[in-house]
């Protein structure tokens, strides 16, 4: 039976060789571990710091050879996650505020396997434990900090312009513009037409309104969506979590991953930091009264403008410093619009005081009765609002400047962290949590992979038993199929989750299909009096159509799974695609290629089916 | 396998057995309706893990001291214990309930999760909006593969599958959750192979086999691939047991939604969609020419 061509065998071979290679670096996973280094980059280890490393792991009950003394850093191999986070707490407690002490991985994929780029599965936070977190983005507030901006500015130009208006006002969606006249309604209407992008404007007799278009509001979100993912990286840095993921989730949210931890109110406290800072002039005895907002600093009053010179988003970077006679200070760097800006607004208010201003946002669900009578639940945000440092303007500031008069080293750092970490472009509140500890991460795999072997054996018995010779073959496809979609997985950096490893379970039992469909074709024909070599050309070109008509309906399901999913549920989306794809190969070329080995000669009596 | 079965004999038998479960269904959908889990509707969930047996009730009990309000129920083993605050009122209230126990017992915390509201509901629309746009673009597959009769059969078979999957989950009041709606869609796959696989022999015996009228065609069809229908449902079902009796609580409900559905993804694919076919007069000629067509495009 010569029609499976030799290209054919290599295609299987070069396959099966490419899904070994691939799978390979999973039967070493990487141990959880933990990494000592240095707060500052350049001093080097002492063996004193590193014996007492040793120490306190040995009273962890961890040996000396899980230790890995490298230049810069120390990195301790532990048992299970459950072990690493103890020993980093431990870690942390002794060695103190001068080492950085964070979660990591130790792979072990050797060399060779590394340099082709294979490494193994990432799991899931199901798998793993770890905390999850999904932000919604306020793009809503602001846009109405933007319409409020936009309204100051537009009596400022108009003004410069000598157009007359009654008033400018902005609330939470839209600029309303009052006229006396109807001449210099339309003054101001082709002055605004002139360059306003971004905005429609709504026509009213005495006025007009001016509200931000789709387009202008996407820009808006997209802005405030990605200057806080990348504030979000930033402080999720800050945390020592090894292998953190975040990323953006549709128009508004953004979702954080961070394995391996479980203090949720930690992790929160800072990443969840919803905050903004805002740098503010103090009112002097010229501020409108209504232009002011009193605030409480160190138990004492204090008022300070409205009008915003910068927010946080500007802050480049920050960082503590101590000045001649050694006291805390802590030095800003700002980006090129927030420099101009502070530039253009200190160098008349040398000598007055600026503010930074903390704005922390919650929020607090509370039930209310609907018009019909039911109950619903409407969540208000709680907005609080706290002056971390006031200060004296020495001279205009230039894009560097420092902030002095801090109480103490702590709170210098404090407020770099919060400078650098950098502020919200819009606040954020959490619509979603979720928590998995080390321990039923662990329980979850040894599931999975307990009933995934049941489920194989259970099928494999089934198919030699039933299809013999043939059984086996298609025996063998399954095992290459479950190597296959390892490796691809691992190959695309997919996540395995528990419902992912319910997907290969079921693509066990779904992949023997192709075969149960071509093997009973192969019996029919040969109750139909066929040679053995025309029965299973028949069976596989016959039952070729209605296979790849069923996979293709499948395939299609789990797309759109995939693409309304969150999750998890991606997860199991995933491994069904993959398993689906790689079945068709290998129930198909892959027993092709080992029936048409073994009966090869033309002159086969009997199929041993 | 060799049958020769009259199925169709029992076709009126089966029509009103498949329009009576899916009245039921509907029934105790909208009276009973589904338990919605915590992914739908949004509210807090703490799993714990006791050293010791531990009762719901006590838990419960000594929750409500706390002015906790919250449902307490065992989790797999006697010792693991599921407390969940169904609204979604404060993000901190799984903290609250840690803490709170933490006073009195000596416990490791499993997980925790915390569902906004905005989210629910919007999980809750894409999932029903997923379901129709998976049946929808089915239809369109199977018209352009087939024909539109058999398209209508293929998606009555589904509706019907999914429905009597969702009743089932409502009488036995099992938790509709992410999990399960993955599952329905996992049943729709293979409801749909099961359909094909029919379907393409039904149309190939409709060419082959002229002098049968469309009954016989039918009955001839479905013998044909009922050996391959049987044998894939049981090891669909052997991997499913073992994720059931194997895999944990948290897939328990996937594996339960996926079973009952390949059970009656099987029934479905020899009674409703050759009821529809039947019943929507199909003929070789329905077949004829686009048959042989689209059959020589996916020829090898």
């Amino acid at each position: 039976m010569n029609n499976f061509s030799l290209w054919k065998y290599i295609l299987v071979l070069g396959v099966f060789l490419f899904g070994i290679i691939y799978a390979l670096p999973n039967l070493s996973p990487p141990d959880p571990a933990v990494q000592v280094s240095l707060q500052s980059a350049g001093d080097s280890f002492d063996s004193r710091l590193v014996q007492s490393v040793k120490n306190i792991a040995r009273n962890e009950g961890i040996l000396d050879k899980n230790i890995e003394v490298n230049q810069k850093s120390l990195l301790i191999r532990t048992d299970s996650y459950e072990e690493q986070i103890k020993l980093k707490d431990e870690l942390r407690r002794e060695l103190g505020p001068d080492y950085v002490v964070a979660l990591n991985l130790a792979y072990s994929t050797p060399d060779w396997l590394q340099n082709l780029n294979a490494s193994p599965l990432k799991l899931g936070l199901d798998l793993r434990g770890g905390i999850y977190f999904l932000l919604e983005v306020d793009t809503d507030s602001l846009i109405e900090t933007r319409l409020e901006a936009n309204a100051e500015d537009f009596k400022r130009r108009f003004r410069e312009e000598s157009l007359k208006f009654k008033s400018i006002e902005s609330d939470k969606e839209s600029v309303t513009f009052l006229f006396a006249t109807d001449e210099d309604k339309s003054d101001s209407l082709s002055f605004l037409r002139g360059f306003l992008t971004d905005f429609e404007i709504i026509e009213e007799s005495e006025s007009f309104k001016i509200k931000f278009s789709r387009e202008g509001i996407t820009s808006i979100q997209d802005y405030a969506v990605q200057q806080n993912l990348t504030t979000l990286r930033n402080r999720v840095n800050e945390l020592g979590v090894s292998e953190p993921v975040v990323q953006r989730e549709g128009a508004k949210r953004i979702s954080v991953q961070l394995p391996g931890i479980q203090d949720t109110a930690e992790a929160k406290k800072i990443i969840g930091k919803t905050a903004n800072l805002e740098f503010r002039l103090e009112a002097n005895n010229r501020t409108l009264r209504s232009r002011k907002e009193p605030f409480d600093f160190r138990g004492v009053s204090v008022d300070l403008e409205k009008n915003i010179i910068i927010s946080g988003d500007k802050v480049a970077d920050a960082n503590v410093g101590y000045d001649e006679s050694g006291f805390p200070q802590v030095n800003i760097t700002l980006d090129g619009e927030g420099g101009a800006k502070m530039h253009r607004s200190t160098r008349n208010n040398v000598g007055r005081k600026m503010a930074v201003l903390f704005i922390e946002r919650k929020s607090a669900a509370k039930e209310v009765v609907l018009p019909d009578g039911t109950l619903d639940l409407i969540i208000e945000p709680v907005i609080t609002k706290r002056v971390i440092s006031l200060a004296t303007i020495q001279s205009a500031l230039p894009n560097r400047f420092r902030i002095t008069g801090l109480d103490s080293p702590n709170e210098a750092s404090e407020l770099a962290l919060l400078l650098r970490a950098g502020a919200l472009a819009a606040p954020m509140e959490f619509v979603e949590e979720s928590t998995v500890g080390p321990s039923l991460g662990a329980e979850n795999i040894r599931l999975g992979v307990q009933s995934l072997i049941l489920g194989l054996f259970l099928v494999l018995i089934f198919m030699v038993v039933y299809y013999k010779i043939f059984g086996l073959f298609a025996n063998i496809a399954v095992i290459f199929n479950l190597i296959l979609i390892t490796a691809i997985m691992s190959i695309l950096s997919a996540t395995l989750t528990l419902p992912g490893i319910a997907g290969i379970v079921l693509t066990v039992g779904m992949a023997v299909d192709a075969n149960v469909l071509i093997f009973s074709r192969i019996r029919e024909e040969l109750k139909n009096n066929s040679r053995a070599t025309d029965a299973i050309i028949a069976g596989y070109d016959r039952a070729f159509v209605t296979i790849l008509d069923a996979n293709i309906t499948t395939l299609i399901v789990a797309v759109i799974l995939y693409a309304i999913g969150t999750g998890p549920i991606k997860g199991f989306a995933i491994t069904l695609s993959i398993g689906i794809v790689t079945s068709m190969f290998t129930s198909i070329l892959g027993t092709r290629a080992m029936v048409s080995l073994i009966y090869r000669k033309n002159n086969v009596r009997r199929l041993w089916i | 396998m060799n049958f020769n079965l009259d199925f169709l004999r029992f076709r009126f038998v089966a029509l009103i057995a498949s329009v009576s479960f899916i009245l039921v269904s509907l029934a105790t959908i909208s009276i009973q309706q589904l338990q919605l889990g915590l992914d739908f509707t949004g509210g807090t969930l703490v799993e714990v893990g006791f050293t010791e047996t531990v009762d719901p009730e006590e838990i419960r009990t000594y929750l409500e001291g706390k002015q906790i309000d919250a449902l307490v129920q065992a989790f797999g083993s006697d010792k693991d214990l599921l407390i969940k605050i169904p609204s979604s009122e404060n993000i901190e209230n799984a903290n609250i309930v840690i803490d709170s126990l933490q006073q009195q017992y000596s416990f490791q915390l499993r997980r925790s999760g915390f569902v906004g509201p905005q989210v629910g509901g919007e999980l809750r629309d894409q999932g029903g909006l997923g379901l129709l746009a998976a049946l929808l673009v089915m239809m369109i597959y199977i018209m352009f593969r087939f024909q539109y009769k058999f398209a209508i059969g293929a998606v009555v078979a589904l509706f019907h599958d999914v429905l009597i999957v969702l009743g089932i989950f409502s009488i036995l009041r099992l938790e509709f959750d992410l999990s399960v709606l993955a599952a329905l869609m996992a049943v729709i796959g293979y409801s749909l192979n099961d359909t094909i696989v029919v379907s393409d022999r039904i149309r190939e015996n409709f060419r082959a086999k002229r002098k049968l009228n469309s009954e016989q065609v039918i009955n001839r069809s479905l013998n044909n691939t009922l050996g391959r229908t049987l044998i894939t449902s049981l090891t669909t079902l052997l991997v499913l047991f073992s994720l059931l009796f194997l895999g944990g609580e948290i897939i328990r409900n996937f594996a339960i939604a996926l079973s009952i559905g390949v059970v009656v993804g099987t029934y479905s694919s020899i009674y409703v969609l050759t009821n529809v076919l039947l019943s929507m007069n199909i003929t070789a000629e329905d077949l004829a020419e686009r048959t042989k067509d689209s059959f020589d495009d996916g020829m090898p």
